[in-house]
């Protein structure tokens, strides 16, 4: 197992992160480092604790033992509220918009919750969130009517209104088509460079991640098996065998 | 010309009576639609604003000043119940939450009944609660015009606030998706807090009015109010404002027709044959008339 270590100073810290379900540890022991500006791909079969670390992460379960970081704040236990505040943003694998809202309200309750509420200042944020993710036009349509592809874009439009200093990616592929996914990725790769942010993705699509990511980290039973650049990570062994075996025959 | 003026009559006190039972479901239904919670000592926000009446209109302060002091006891009584009994249970079951809510309805009502007295007591009301005046030919009751007035510039106070305000946003956001309003910055028990705070207000706004209509106040005043309330907004749908609303006029108008037309020796019969009528109503449309507009997927 290898462990990078960035700009500690900036960094997502995840160590040792350990999360049991009565009895079942879903997460063992896991550790990553999420640098600015990096986007690290987080992978491995279904039931491997992907979006369980997620979900600590962001403080929508509690921690087990281990430790998340950013920086040198300490982060663990943290409410998921201030945890966002402090510039965590995320997805979900099942888009959840509030859907009696407009796209524009959508993004308007992220703007509003991360910094000191005004309101010019929350419509600005919020104008910059849509046209970063290019559906600017949608402003004033129901989040209900939209169609998946473009659930996803306000999904991330909101996630990012919060300014976040990481973002943290929910199989943002799913139950997109191979088109929608082409589109996606530049998307992606434009708000690394806009934001400077970190991403911390997770996906089954392995062309997804594979040209995405700068670094790979691969978890399999809640423990991690491999970690390098897409390239390493494909040639590993191990991962082959857990993962990649199956796809890659294919 | 007669039963024009009936009519009109009719009209007025239903919209007046509907009105107050609006404000009275909205305060439930604000809070449930964020928590999840029947907030059943919501009654006993009304008999703290009833008492403040009663207790801050023994001074010489002018009656509105009264009104307003005994507003802010409902507000503050809303606020201590949220962070006293129901933070530490807000994570528990809906069931675990409602018996919090008997357990707070029951100490308050016997904290009235130990301290205050278990015989009903008639607060100081300015001379409008019991004028009328005569419009064209019709009698109309001062307070229920004032009710009528007041019910619909808070409803609509309530609609901009929840539109328009910031605050208002994330409350709209949490009642949607709680989980998710949490995930993206907002201050769960902020939110809650505020829910709560505008709940308060309610009852104390409906405080005046009731204990206005009825002369006086005792430990229980808050009984028939919150189960009004809790019908208005079963019968108009718990998780929408709109039918919180709805079921509060459509509530009102029931009771006042009933009362009006209703055979003398039938009256005594007018809450069974509501009753029924509601009954009727959820048969048809069980969800509330109003149904949210998607089923809440994950919760």
């Amino acid at each position: 197992m290898t462990q990078t270590t960035g700009n500690a100073a900036e960094s997502l810290i995840v160590q040792d992160l350990t999360k049991d379900f009565a009895g079942l540890r879903a997460v063992d022991g896991v550790s990553f480092t999420v640098n600015p500006g990096e986007i690290l791909g987080l992978i491995g079969p279904n039931g491997s604790g992907k979006t369980t670390t997620i979900n600590v992460v962001t403080g929508l379960l509690n921690i087990t033992s281990g430790s998340v970081r950013l920086g040198s704040l300490d982060m663990t236990g943290w409410q998921p509220h201030r945890i966002a505040r402090a510039g965590l943003a995320r997805t979900f694998q099942i888009v959840r918009l509030f859907k009696d809202f407009t796209v524009r309200e959508n993004v308007e309750v992220a703007a509003v919750a991360s910094g000191n509420a005004r309101g010019k200042v929350v419509a600005d944020r919020a104008d910059r969130a849509l046209r970063q993710l290019g559906i600017f036009h949608l402003a004033n349509t129901p989040a209900r009517v939209l169609p998946q592809g473009e659930e996803r874009l306000v999904e991330i439009a909101r996630a990012i209104a919060t300014e976040p200093r990481f973002l943290l990616l929910d199989e943002p592929g799913a139950g997109l088509n191979d088109a929608e996914i082409e589109s996606f990725l530049p998307t992606l790769r434009r708000l690394r460079t806009d934001l400077g942010c970190g991403i911390l993705i997770v996906d089954h699509d392995m062309r997804l991640i594979m040209n995405l990511c700068d670094r790979i980290h691969v978890l399999n039973y809640g423990k991690t098996i491999a970690e390098g650049t897409p390239g390493e990570v494909r040639r590993e062994p191990a991962v082959i065998e857990a993962y990649l075996g199956a796809e890659e025959a294919a | 010309m007669e039963s024009i003026s009936d009519f009109v009559q009719y009209l007025v006190s239903s919209l007046s009576v509907g009105g107050l039972y609006a404000l009275m479901a909205l305060g439930l239904v604000i809070v449930y639609g964020i928590s999840q919670l029947i907030n059943f000592a919501y009654g006993e926000l009304i008999m703290v604003a009833g008492y403040g009446l009663l207790i801050f209109g023994r001074s010489w302060l002018p009656w509105l000043i009264v009104a307003v002091m005994s507003i802010l006891c409902a507000i503050i009584f809303a606020l201590g119940m949220d962070q006293i009994a129901f933070k530490p249970v807000r994570n528990a079951s809906p069931t675990t939450m409602l018996i919090t809510s008997f357990a707070v309805s029951t100490l308050l009502q016997n904290i009235a009944l130990l301290f205050i007295s278990p015989r009903p007591r008639a607060p100081r009301l300015p001379s409008i609660f019991v004028k009328s005046v005569e419009v064209v030919g019709i009698r109309v009751k001062i307070v229920d015009v004032i009710a009528l007035a007041v019910s619909i510039v808070a409803l609509i106070a309530l609609q901009i606030f929840l539109r328009k305000s910031i605050v208002g946003l994330s409350l709209r956001a949490a009642a949607d998706d709680f989980t998710m309003t949490r995930l993206v910055g907002v201050n769960a028990n902020k939110v809650i807090a505020t829910a709560f705070a505008i709940s308060g207000l309610l009852a104390g706004i409906v405080a005046l009015f009731w204990i206005g209509r009825i002369g006086q106040v005792l430990p229980t005043v808050g009984f028939q109010p919150v189960l009004i309330a809790f019908i208005a907004s079963v019968v108009g749908g718990l998780s929408s404002i709109k039918g919180a609303v709805l079921g509060g006029y459509i509530l009102g108008f029931l009771t006042i027709g009933l009362q009006t037309w209703l055979p003398q020796d039938v009256n005594a019969y007018r809450d069974a044959i509501m009753f029924a009528i509601v009954i009727v109503m959820l048969l048809v449309r069980p969800e509330g008339l109003i149904r949210p507009a998607f089923s809440r997927e994950t919760r």
